[in-house]
């Protein structure tokens, strides 16, 4: 086996004991820490320090670790998930840092993402905006055979490309309005380019935008910073989808 | 209604309004722009627009709910964005938001605060009488208003010149980010034609910005005197 050369960090993260808690910055150093630990692997590192030493470990959110669940939320040198283009937190390596190099670590921040603790923030309101139209509803009866329902190509993969959100909210943390509209638009357009969603196509975007809104969301202002943070390359052309679904709901 | 309160309904409203601002601003400067053929273009031109009246007033009806609607909305929204942003990342890096865009609701009432000053200015004369006053009385050659003279008088003044092309700035501002915004809002866009759209949006802003600006310009360096 090669050797590692290990890496020296000073970490600068956000604790908050609790969702009243004012919650301040605490310095910590990370030792070492290789290029091939993770960014989550490297907290864990400096946790087990904490641990040792009698302090509370710093709380995050993670689940899978490979990018697929949306479970991992923060916001790093400024950019939720570190800013490497199609990254999420747990795919993040310490290979993009260099030694001595000092990271500012928050957790998203938005009015309708309510800390909970440390890194943890409350992302059930994007549970909400799904549950008041993301989901097709149409009674199928049994388990339809293959191929029955043909739908293009080009339709499958549009679809597909905004099925792939994983409802994480970095866009919202990204958002300078704390809008939730990449995040409704992807839902809003995947069920629109499929026959199964024309049915509730209309009252589906009245009521997820609505519930956008009432969660605390802000309006989109078409600043793009959600797609260039998001972690799965959701396109600002789904949030054009969504305004053309909209106006189209108007007239049904 | 609910689309009067609606996230997306309210955008479409600002986004239908600032084109017919744009178109208006596209069509005030052809119409200004007859000031380079001296005197004799813009009397006339301002002669035509008055003798107008019925249709001048329907304009101005149109132009001002419009405005009103942008500029409540544009407040309405800007306000509830604020509201949404905890603003309180202790280090926060765009990469893709701009000063243009961040920056919207201070361009846009600025640009409201220069209508205010621009309609006290050429059409209520109550700022620099001086100037203006006399032109209502001080017909030229063909007993139009002369127009030209109140024009090329005021832009020979300096702090006329460069509240006027200040003003001209913001406007470059608000359209540079509001041309391919207003696309995007009406749902007429998407990632082929994004980055086109970017470019024509700052393109035209730019044209409006050098066309606006070229009127003080020749006149304070003496190229347009009376
Ligand atoms: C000649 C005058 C003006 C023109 C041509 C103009 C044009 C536009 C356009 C095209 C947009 C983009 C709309 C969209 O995103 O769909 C916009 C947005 C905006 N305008 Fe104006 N506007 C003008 C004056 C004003 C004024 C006087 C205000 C004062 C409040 C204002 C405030 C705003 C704001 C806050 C936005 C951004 C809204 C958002 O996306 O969050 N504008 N404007
Ligand atoms: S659109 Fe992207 S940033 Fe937003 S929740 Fe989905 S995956 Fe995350
Ligand atoms: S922990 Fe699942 S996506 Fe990062």
């Amino acid at each position: 086996m090669s050797e590692h050369k290990t890496m020296t960090l000073t970490l600068n993260v956000w604790r908050q004991k609790g969702p009243n808690d004012p919650g301040k910055f605490e310095t910590y150093t990370a030792k070492g820490i290789t290029e091939h630990h993770s960014f989550l692997e490297m907290i864990d590192v400096v946790n087990e320090d904490l641990i040792k030493s009698g302090k509370e470990p710093i709380v995050f959110d993670h689940d899978c670790r490979e990018g697929i669940c949306g479970m991992c939320s923060q916001v790093i040198n400024g950019v939720p998930h570190g800013g490497q283009e199609r990254t999420t937190v747990c795919q993040l390596h310490m290979r993009k840092f260099k030694d001595g190099d000092t990271i500012f670590i928050e957790p998203w921040r938005a009015t309708a993402f309510p800390i909970i603790k440390d890194l943890v923030v409350d992302r059930s309101a994007y549970d909400t905006i799904i549950q008041a139209g993301g989901y097709t509803s149409c009674h199928t009866g049994g388990v339809p055979d293959g191929n029955t329902l043909p739908i293009p190509k080009q339709d499958a993969d549009y679809a597909m490309d905004a099925a792939e959100c994983i409802g994480c909210g970095a866009c919202a943390a990204a958002c300078p309005n704390s809008s939730a509209m990449l995040f409704t638009s992807a839902k809003v357009a995947q069920l629109a380019a499929l026959p199964q969603g024309q049915v509730e196509a209309a009252a589906r975007v009245k009521n997820m935008v609505e519930t956008m809104q009432a969660c605390g969301f802000g309006n989109c202002s078409n600043h793009y910073e959600c797609q260039a943070a998001c972690p799965k390359g959701i396109d600002v052309k789904f949030i054009a989808r969504l305004n053309r679904e909209y106006l189209k709901a108007q007239f049904k | 209604m609910e689309f009067f309160k609606n996230a997306v309904g309210r955008k479409i409203l600002m986004s239908i309004t600032g084109q017919l601002l744009i178109i208006f601003v596209i069509v005030h400067f052809i119409g200004n722009s007859s000031i380079f053929l001296g005197a004799d273009g813009i009397n006339a031109y301002a002669k035509h627009l008055h003798d107008l009246p019925p249709l001048v007033w329907i304009f101005r009806l149109v132009m001002l709910t419009g405005v009103a609607i942008h500029i409540i909305y544009g407040i309405q929204v800007t306000l509830e964005n604020n509201k949404a942003n905890t603003k309180s990342y202790a280090v926060q890096k765009h990469l893709k938001a701009t000063f243009a865009s961040k920056t919207m609701i201070w361009t846009g009432l600025l640009i409201a605060l220069f209508v205010l000053y621009h309609l006290a200015h050429f059409t209520l004369h109550i700022t620099n009488p001086e100037i203006s006053a006399g032109v209502a009385a001080n017909f030229d050659a063909l007993q139009r208003p002369d127009v030209f003279k109140m024009v090329v008088l005021s832009f020979q003044k300096g702090l006329i010149a460069v509240i006027y092309a200040a003003a001209m700035v913001m406007l470059f501002l608000h359209l540079s980010h509001g041309i391919q915004s207003f696309l995007q809002t009406m749902g007429w866009n998407n990632d082929k034609t994004r980055p086109c759209f970017g470019a024509v949006g700052k393109v035209v802003s730019g044209l409006l910005l050098v066309g606006y600006v070229s009127i003080p310009l020749v006149i304070i360096t003496g190229l347009l005197k009376l």
